[in-house]
């Protein structure tokens, strides 16, 4: 067994995206960093994600993190060194009616004014960029479209963060757990694991769904609730669509993969908050019945795998980021509501900024824990799955 | 021989690049699913997951009763979308 370290500047908690992510940057900056997963990398939520990368939000807080997370993507592999499958074929949203046409209308506007390539697209022009859609089928009216929403791989992302941290050297600790967190004075000062003691002043919780257990050892209580989200995978058939087809409608997401898979999920009717692992007859019943009406071409493609997933689910769907007066040192960076792994490039540089330098812009204020002893928060609705 | 043995006939994962990844530090099947797709193709696992567990039990000393076999995902067999979208009982 590999002895811990004894101190560190920084340790995280949590192997995923956004874990290995803070771990390479913080690293570079010359911070000794730790990174702690209780299982092994990607083994939560990123490794089971649909890995969608989207810029298309309702809020602004969101696109702008969402259109400089694509940017960061987009230059990734030459920063890592390492292949991520970045594959840039655009997201499709179907509008269905009148009201979801003013909402689009509006999120559109606001899209352009921060100079994201979007527009609105008629019912013939759906069809131009994915022909075996059933316009019909979908009940849609018409679209929005954003050419540089894509999907990227989050093994491949994560792994490739992973080695580039340890390479500027952070130590990166699988199957190990947190079993306590030790403060004073409102500060933190260590972190017991089942390897060992590590001192330290500043914790990044990064544990997705176990989030709020790994806040509630410090007494910091986290609104978050973990969901169980299910997605399917067909076999590999020959490529016919680059895009991913999404609506906040019927809750849907599918695209094809590089390797011929059509990949998508849905949420069920009735779904409660849990740790609940089991996958569903509801889903890949659901999930087929919706998927053919959209694409009733698919209906000979057979499905070969379903599972699970959590998403680390907020009051407003957005994330919580920072530390508050409460515990320094104890830095959130958790429920992503589903959108953990597109935001990450754009959540750690911050992070790393406020970490290393003491950088605090407005989104970081925005997104603090203390948002919601304020009632007036603004929900991100936008979201699928 | 080992660099021409294929262990996963659905993603075409030969035996050496299974004991390269294990070299690289990918210790348990479900990181080696993870990291290069065994066990994903239509067969979900039923012809290679014993087989890259013994690779995995000789590069590590583990016995076969120490690694843990990934999680087993439905449907049993592929099912079309079609079936599988129908409401008759």
């Amino acid at each position: 067994m590999n002895k811990i370290e004894k101190k560190a500047d920084v340790v995280i908690i949590g192997g995923g995206v956004n874990g290995c992510s803070l771990a390479y940057q913080l690293a570079k900056k010359n911070k000794k960093v730790v990174l702690l997963e209780k299982s092994y990398l990607c083994s939560g939520a990123t490794g089971r994600c649909g890995a969608g990368i989207r810029q298309q939000w309702s809020t602004k807080e969101n696109a702008e993190l969402a259109i400089n997370s694509v940017k960061i993507f987009e230059r990734l592999e030459k920063e890592l060194g390492a292949e991520i499958g970045l594959r840039q074929g655009g997201y499709l949203i179907a509008v269905h009616d009148q009201k979801d046409m003013r909402q689009a209308e509006k999120n559109v506007l606001m899209q352009k004014n921060l100079g994201l390539d979007v527009s609105i697209l008629s019912p013939e022009e759906i069809l131009n960029i994915v022909p075996i859609l059933d316009v019909k089928g979908m009940k849609a009216i018409g679209a929005t479209f954003c050419p540089t929403d894509g999907h990227v791989d989050p093994f491949k992302t994560t792994h490739a963060y992973a080695k580039a941290a340890e390479k500027n050297g952070a130590k990166l600790y699988n199957f190990t757990t947190v079993t306590d967190i030790k403060t004073k004075n409102k500060r933190v000062e260590s972190v017991i694991t089942s390897k060992g003691t590590i001192k330290t002043n500043t914790v990044v919780n990064a544990a997705g769904a176990w989030s709020k257990k790994i806040s509630d050892i410090v007494g910091i209580k986290l609104p978050n609730k973990p969901f169980r989200k299910e997605i399917l995978v067909t076999e590999r058939v020959k490529p016919m669509f680059k895009t991913m087809v999404i609506s906040f409608k019927d809750g849907i997401y599918f695209s094809q993969q590089d390797e011929g898979q059509i990949l998508g999920g849905i949420p069920i009717p009735n779904e409660q908050s849990g740790y609940l692992t089991n996958p569903t007859f509801d889903f890949i019943h659901h999930m087929s019945k919706t998927l053919t009406r959209y694409a009733p071409i698919l209906k000979h493609v057979n499905v070969i795998r379903q599972w699970t997933g959590y998403y680390d689910v907020t009051l407003d769907a957005r994330p919580i980021l920072g530390e508050t007066d409460k515990l320094k040192g104890f830095i959130q960076c958790n429920g992503f509501s589903g959108h953990g792994f597109m935001l990450s490039p754009m959540v750690t540089k911050l992070l790393t900024e406020y970490i290393v330098d003491g950088k605090y812009p407005e989104i970081l204020e925005s997104l603090n824990l203390d948002r919601f002893k304020d009632k007036t928060t603004v929900k991100e609705v936008s979201v699928v799955g | 021989m080992a660099d021409k043995t294929l262990i996963c006939r659905c993603e075409d994962l030969t035996q050496k690049e299974i004991e390269q990844a294990i070299d690289d530090g990918y210790s348990t099947l479900d990181e080696l699913k993870c990291r290069l797709r065994l066990g994903m193709g239509p067969c979900q696992g039923r012809s290679c997951i014993s087989l890259a567990r013994r690779v995995l039990c000789q590069k590590t000393g583990k016995t076969q009763d120490e690694i843990i076999l990934p999680t087993s995902r439905p449907p049993v067999v592929p099912v079309s979308l079609g079936t599988l979208a129908s409401d008759k009982k």
